[in-house]
């Protein structure tokens, strides 16, 4: 962010999400997560630890609130209500499940916060964090509404990997030690690769030529990870992604606090649309006999 | 430390701001001896506050060697006593200011015997405030990336955030105020510098820069002076704005909130006041300086923070009226964890403290009692301290998403940080009172001399004596070995 720079572009930099950003995304990276798929299993989750070298913090520090699942199953009840009979057929009354992870927000509360800058906007839309720039003031994470950072409040690494299980970490990324923040970072490990193999073999990033941890693992493939931009065919051919169509299906568009739909039967929704952060993924609503 | 019984008819002295007969031969005398030998009470605060600073350093060390964890901070709460206590001493550093900057503007003379250690208060109370960020931090050994130094890869801070602007409107308030408080000083420390002996009148022959008390000398001081005072007004307002921004910028329930910048001035103001008067009663007994910290400087004191305090309770209600009747739900629903959730006991102990408390400034019979007011005083700031605390927390356990609702209590090491801030503030306050003159005596002769004759109406000497004096022997107020003689003091 030069001073010429801002001097250059300072009408584009004036402009909200809802006019397109500033930003000239070259791949906007997105999701769709299909609740009527979801099982709650937490195998995306399992996934993720194992793809991202998420440290497991153990019992008692788990139970303090300190454990570090970048993506997480949050499970909900329709009707919490309901005396304690129903309990033994909760399923019955609607336990609901929503994997949460990071939804890189076009325009993320957690970023214009960091007084180091070490959270930003990259080129691809992710929402980056750079684990050598972060001091560890944890104000994004206090003003993310999702409450999707995670925060090295001990050198986990430690304890985390007894030998040989430090043979299993993934080289493609860093071991975090204390005092950083961390979150969902959509494998960027495997954007990059992706990005560089293209780049060797001349074309561009085809859709479905690779996925995040979790979408890969998802037994019944609720989580579906793509360019929400273009589509590069492995013909050569131009269109659209699996996921940008499903956005396209459901009515949602990016930018928009309030999406109109012209079919209310559409279940797409993002979460917390109102607070116009602009998150980038969608969630298909479960469909429930009544 | 007596006056418990005021029903008796008040005598002069107990009327009068200060005792207009005082020779200013004896207040030289009165003031330099404070700098010699104190009560005792003053070795033993001074070893009180040792022992609370000794915890927090045993804190601090547990907390760096082990991580943050240990202070039971945890997702979601991320932040907890340290930034609440921060936005504390931050608060308490308005007082100094408004009592030397702002009532020296609007020519309040009353001020003068007590701004000197008020605004001491100032910027000590800043140097405490600015460790917190500090201890807070996950990685304390890269602070210095928060400040805009060049870098060779050109790597700036994000200035769009509020900790940025904490940490420039801080540095610069501090600078501010620390230049305010050593210029305002200069007279005195030319007076300590005459009587003194040894290293210690080399000492303040540096620190006196030279002040013979000249006319041209004065003339210039009062301007400097006059235009520091200017300069400092807008900076402690808009201090705590910034600081209240840290919150009124996010998004986040019972953080954004429009109101924060105002209300957050106004709670500095009041805890400052209070603060001001737990030190006055403190500095009074250590110093026998009864008669120069009188009853009705108190009195007035008091006053002042009586209004202030209700300006603090009206903020704090509009800022209730405007999440009630703005139909958000979330932050409704926040609102009425506060009055009913799991921190309701703190809060309503806060509305105590900060509502209904100050109503005993209002009555004259506690007003004049220094124990009452020694421990009103501190409660008023136990409550606005907590007031802080409940802008931190219960937003952190009550947020958006419903998952991560939490509520957790501190650890022995947020607690012990936080009463050791209390020992490094008063160490760097009582090391302080003792090697400075916390008694301004310049400005309490020039009270003296003002009233004198301004009390009794006599404005034709006061006039002639101006004018008589225009070239004068001013430096007669700085240099007790001369005559006082006519005064040719402006101002006041």
């Amino acid at each position: 962010m030069s001073l010429q720079n801002i001097i250059e572009n300072w009408s584009s930099y004036r402009k909200g999400a809802e006019q397109g950003g500033h930003h000239n995304y070259e791949h906007l990276w997105g999701m769709v997560i299909d609740l009527n798929k979801c099982t709650g299993c937490g195998a995306c989750v399992t996934a993720c630890y194992a793809e991202n070298n998420l440290a497991v913090v153990g019992h008692e520090k788990y139970s303090r609130n300190l454990g570090m699942n970048w993506l997480r199953i949050e499970r909900y009840w329709d009707e919490p209500d309901l005396g304690e009979e129903s309990v033994a057929e909760y399923q019955h009354h609607g336990a609901s499940f929503l994997p949460m992870h990071c939804q890189h927000c076009s325009s993320a509360t957690c970023e214009p916060v960091c007084p180091v800058a070490a959270t930003y906007h990259t080129p691809d839309g992710l929402n980056a964090q750079v684990y050598n720039r972060c001091v560890g003031s944890r104000y994004c994470s206090n003003n993310c509404p999702y409450r999707l950072r995670y925060f090295n409040f001990y050198s986990y690494y430690e304890e985390s990997w007894p030998a040989p299980l430090h043979m299993q970490l993934n080289p493609d990324l860093t071991v975090r030690d204390k005092g950083v923040m961390e979150k969902c970072t959509f494998c960027v490990q495997r954007i990059r690769t992706a990005k560089d193999t293209a780049r060797r073999e001349r074309r561009k990033v085809r859709d479905g030529e690779f996925t995040t941890a979790c979408a890969q693992t998802c037994p019944t493939s609720a989580m579906t990870f793509g360019d929400l931009l273009t589509l590069h065919t492995p013909g050569g051919g131009v269109g659209e992604t699996e996921a940008a169509s499903l956005w396209k299906k459901h009515q949602v568009e990016l930018g928009k606090s309030r999406q109109q739909k012209q079919n209310p039967e559409l279940r797409g929704y993002r979460v917390f649309e109102g607070l116009n952060t602009d998150p980038r993924v969608l969630f298909l609503e479960r469909v429930r006999e009544v | 430390m007596n006056n418990l019984n005021t029903n008796a008819a008040l005598t002069p002295e107990q009327e009068k701001d200060i005792n207009e007969d005082i020779r200013w031969a004896k207040i030289n005398e009165d003031v330099l001896h404070s700098m010699e030998s104190p009560r005792g009470a003053y070795w033993l605060s001074i070893i009180v506050c040792l022992a609370l600073l000794s915890l927090a350093v045993i804190a601090e060390i547990h907390q760096y060697l082990y991580g943050l964890g240990e202070a039971n901070l945890n997702w979601p709460h991320m932040w907890g006593l340290y930034i609440a206590t921060f936005i504390f001493w931050i608060g308490m550093s308005h007082s100094g200011t408004l009592l030397s900057a702002i009532l020296h503007i609007i020519h309040a003379d009353w001020r003068k015997p007590i701004y000197r250690f008020a605004e001491a208060m100032t910027t000590f109370t800043l140097l405490t405030a600015m460790l917190f960020p500090v201890i807070h931090l996950g990685r304390v050994w890269n602070m210095y990336w928060v400040l805009p130094y060049f870098s060779d890869r050109g790597i700036w801070p994000n200035f769009r955030s509020p900790l940025l602007w904490d940490a420039f409107a801080i540095s610069t308030y501090l600078t501010s105020s620390a230049l305010f408080l050593f210029m305002g000083s200069i007279p005195d420390l030319a007076i300590v510098r005459d009587s003194a002996r040894g290293w210690r009148k080399k000492l303040y022959a540096v620190l006196a820069l030279g002040w013979r008390g000249d006319d041209r000398q004065w003339r210039n001081f009062r301007v400097a002076y006059l235009v520091l005072a200017c300069f400092l007004i807008p900076l402690a307002v808009s201090v705590h704005s910034i600081v209240a921004s840290d919150f009124a910028m996010s998004i986040m329930p019972g953080w954004h909130i429009t109101s924060f910048p105002p209300y957050f001035v106004a709670g500095a103001l009041y805890s400052g006041c209070a603060g001001i008067i737990t030190l006055f009663v403190l500095l009074r007994y250590f110093f026998r300086f009864e008669a120069y910290m009188t009853i009705p400087i108190l009195e007035k004191t008091c006053k002042l923070t009586f209004a202030i305090g209700m300006v603090w309770t009206y903020l704090t209600f509009i800022e209730f009226a405007s999440v009630w009747y703005g139909h958000n739900a979330v932050d409704k629903e926040l609102l009425l964890s506060k009055f009913s959730g799991p921190y309701s006991i703190w809060f309503w102990q806060m509305l105590f403290c900060g509502s209904v408390l100050p109503f005993m400034l209002a009555v004259e019979r506690f007003r004049r009692s220094i124990p009452i007011m020694f421990v009103v005083s501190i409660l008023l700031n136990y409550g606005m301290w907590l007031e802080r605390w409940m802008i931190v927390a219960p937003t952190l356990s009550q947020g958006y998403e419903p998952f991560a609702f939490h509520v957790i209590f501190p650890s022995w090491v947020q607690w012990f940080i936080v009463a050791g801030s209390f020992g490094w503030f008063g160490l760097l306050f009582l090391i302080f009172v003792k090697v400075i003159p916390s008694v301004s005596m310049y400005e309490v002769k020039e009270m003296i001399y003002h009233r004198r004759h301004l009390a009794h109406k006599d404005l034709s000497t006061v006039m002639h004596s101006r004018s008589a004096s225009a070239g004068g022997n001013a430096a007669a107020a700085a240099d007790p070995r001369r005559t006082p003689g006519t005064p040719g003091l402006e101002g006041a």
